[in-house]
């Protein structure tokens, strides 16, 4: 469906996504925060596999951990996690309805929040408070508009509605 | 399962995802065991460090416009409020660091009969805090100044209530703080009341510290003023960590668990101070120290303040000439 991709999107998409997550949000809003970055790389890995892959995930998340300061690799394996349960359903997600989709994805991050609190007990770190696992809600409502909107920068227009 | 959709891998394929995964995930894994324990991965990370710093600063923007709006947005009624509000309290402020300036005087030329090593004055520097969000797993704060403006590992973080944290990283632009309250930080205090020392730890919350294991028989009060006491050479003595808000006894009864507020503004604020001082590396506390904290580079320079009260860690260093008194 691809056929010519803007190659500089990648990139800056992934860049705005870590951008987006270290930008300040008011207290009461803080555990909701989405995870742009893991919806960007999902995007990536549903619509363009030639390039996206467990390495781009494994890169992005390393990048997204020296600049949020969490501990070098807990991003990145959670990215990985990630990425391999979309490559596996990656032909079943694409053609899911928006809102089908949008629920596959609201499970994959609550999937990778257990990742994270299992990697935070591991650690002996303290345990996400409650809040915060209404993040993947967040993240849920917002894939359809990150979807479409980054499927209209890289095609140039809107493709399905 | 990969029977729907013409990309469907085969078995090999599969198989080969399945390594690349265990791959992957084996070299995660070891990165942040790596991490976690802090060695020459840290240095490395220093390094790479410098490639976020764009992305700070885009992240920095916004908070930073913001500030500007507001600032310029101050009416005339409000600046003019501000203003005799200010100088009152600047009135005040000097007529109390007058009085104080005798009482340090007094120190210098007491300490110098007792022969005790002893070095002078507050020497601080201003730095704003970059207003982006880091993990909020963890307690850290990214200031706007960096190893450009002089700063460096180690220094101890004030703002006015009290002690805020503690420098852990540098880069040319921006720098890291610790928390107080940041689980992997512990700092020895004192009670200012009964002089009896003690350790506070972070929780992970911004309004609270933990004193794990006090002994039951031990002069300590709800109320009670914690102050730094010195001890393991990381923090100068003698400024406000916090108060004392509860106390209760641990699941084994033969100790109390006290609940402290921090001095300091922790969730607010767009300033604070770094102390100039850098203090080093304690020579056998560092069990007690938070575990993040790298040696600081600079060990020629001790820091005693005026408020000392002679408890000052063994392995400090002596003898540093006065530091000018910060206006």
């Amino acid at each position: 469906m691809s056929r010519r991709t803007r190659p500089w999107l990648l990139p800056a998409s992934v860049l705005l996504a870590i951008v987006l997550g270290l930008l300040p949000l008011p207290e009461l809003l803080q555990p909701l925060r989405p995870y742009w970055l893991a919806l960007v790389v999902a995007y990536w890995l549903i619509e363009y596999p030639d390039r996206a892959g467990l390495g781009l995930a494994f890169a992005c998340g390393l990048l997204a951990d020296l600049a949020f300061g969490t501990l070098l690799g807990e991003q990145a394996l959670r990215l990985v996690v990630m990425a391999f349960i979309i490559q596996r359903f990656r032909a079943r997600l694409r053609f899911f309805p928006p809102w089908q989709q949008a629920l596959a994805i609201g499970g994959l991050l609550f999937n990778d929040r257990i990742v994270d609190a299992a990697i935070n007990v591991a650690l002996g770190l303290p345990p996400l408070k409650g809040m915060f696992w209404l993040a993947p809600l967040a993240g849920m409502l917002l894939w359809p508009p990150v979807f479409w909107g980054l499927d209209a920068m890289r095609l140039g227009s809107w493709r399905r509605g | 399962m990969p029977a729907l959709g013409t990309h469907s891998p085969n078995r090999q394929g599969e198989v080969v995802a399945t390594l690349r995964l265990l791959g992957y995930l084996a070299l995660a894994v070891l990165l942040i065991v790596l991490d976690h324990r802090g060695g020459w991965l840290s240095g490395m990370r220093e390094q790479a460090g410098l490639v976020v710093q764009p992305l700070w600063m885009a992240a920095g923007w916004p908070g930073r416009a913001v500030r500007r709006v507001y600032d310029d947005a101050g009416t005339l009624a409000q600046l003019t409020a501000d203003n005799e509000r200010l100088r009152n309290e600047l009135l005040v402020s000097s007529a109390r660091i007058t009085r104080l300036q005798t009482l340090a005087d007094d120190n210098v030329r007491l300490r110098a009969l007792l022969g005790a090593a002893q070095s002078g004055g507050l020497d601080v520097q201003l730095a704003p805090i970059l207003d982006i969000d880091l993990d909020p797993a963890r307690q850290r704060l990214v200031l706007d100044a960096g190893g450009n403006q002089g700063v460096r590992v180690g220094q101890s973080v004030l703002d006015a209530g009290g002690l805020v944290g503690q420098v852990i990283e540098v880069r040319p632009l921006h720098a890291t703080a610790l928390l107080l309250t940041d689980p992997a930080h512990a700092v020895p205090v004192m009670v200012a009341r009964s002089q009896v020392r003690l350790v506070a730890y972070g929780e992970g919350r911004s309004d609270l510290l933990r004193i794990p294991g006090i002994p039951l028989s031990t002069d300590v009060q709800v109320g009670d003023e914690l102050v730094t006491s010195g001890l393991g050479g990381r923090f100068p003595p003698g400024f406000p960590v916090g108060t004392i808000t509860g106390l209760e006894p641990d699941d084994s009864g033969a100790f109390l668990v006290g609940e402290v507020e921090p001095a300091a503004q922790l969730d607010r604020g767009r300033d604070v101070l770094l102390l100039r001082q850098v203090p080093s590396p304690p020579p056998e506390d560092a069990g007690r120290l938070p575990r993040e904290a790298p040696a600081a580079d600079d060990p020629d320079e001790g820091a005693v303040l005026p408020q000392g009260d002679g408890e000052v860690a063994a392995g400090e260093p002596a003898a540093r000439p006065d530091a000018e008194d910060a206006p």
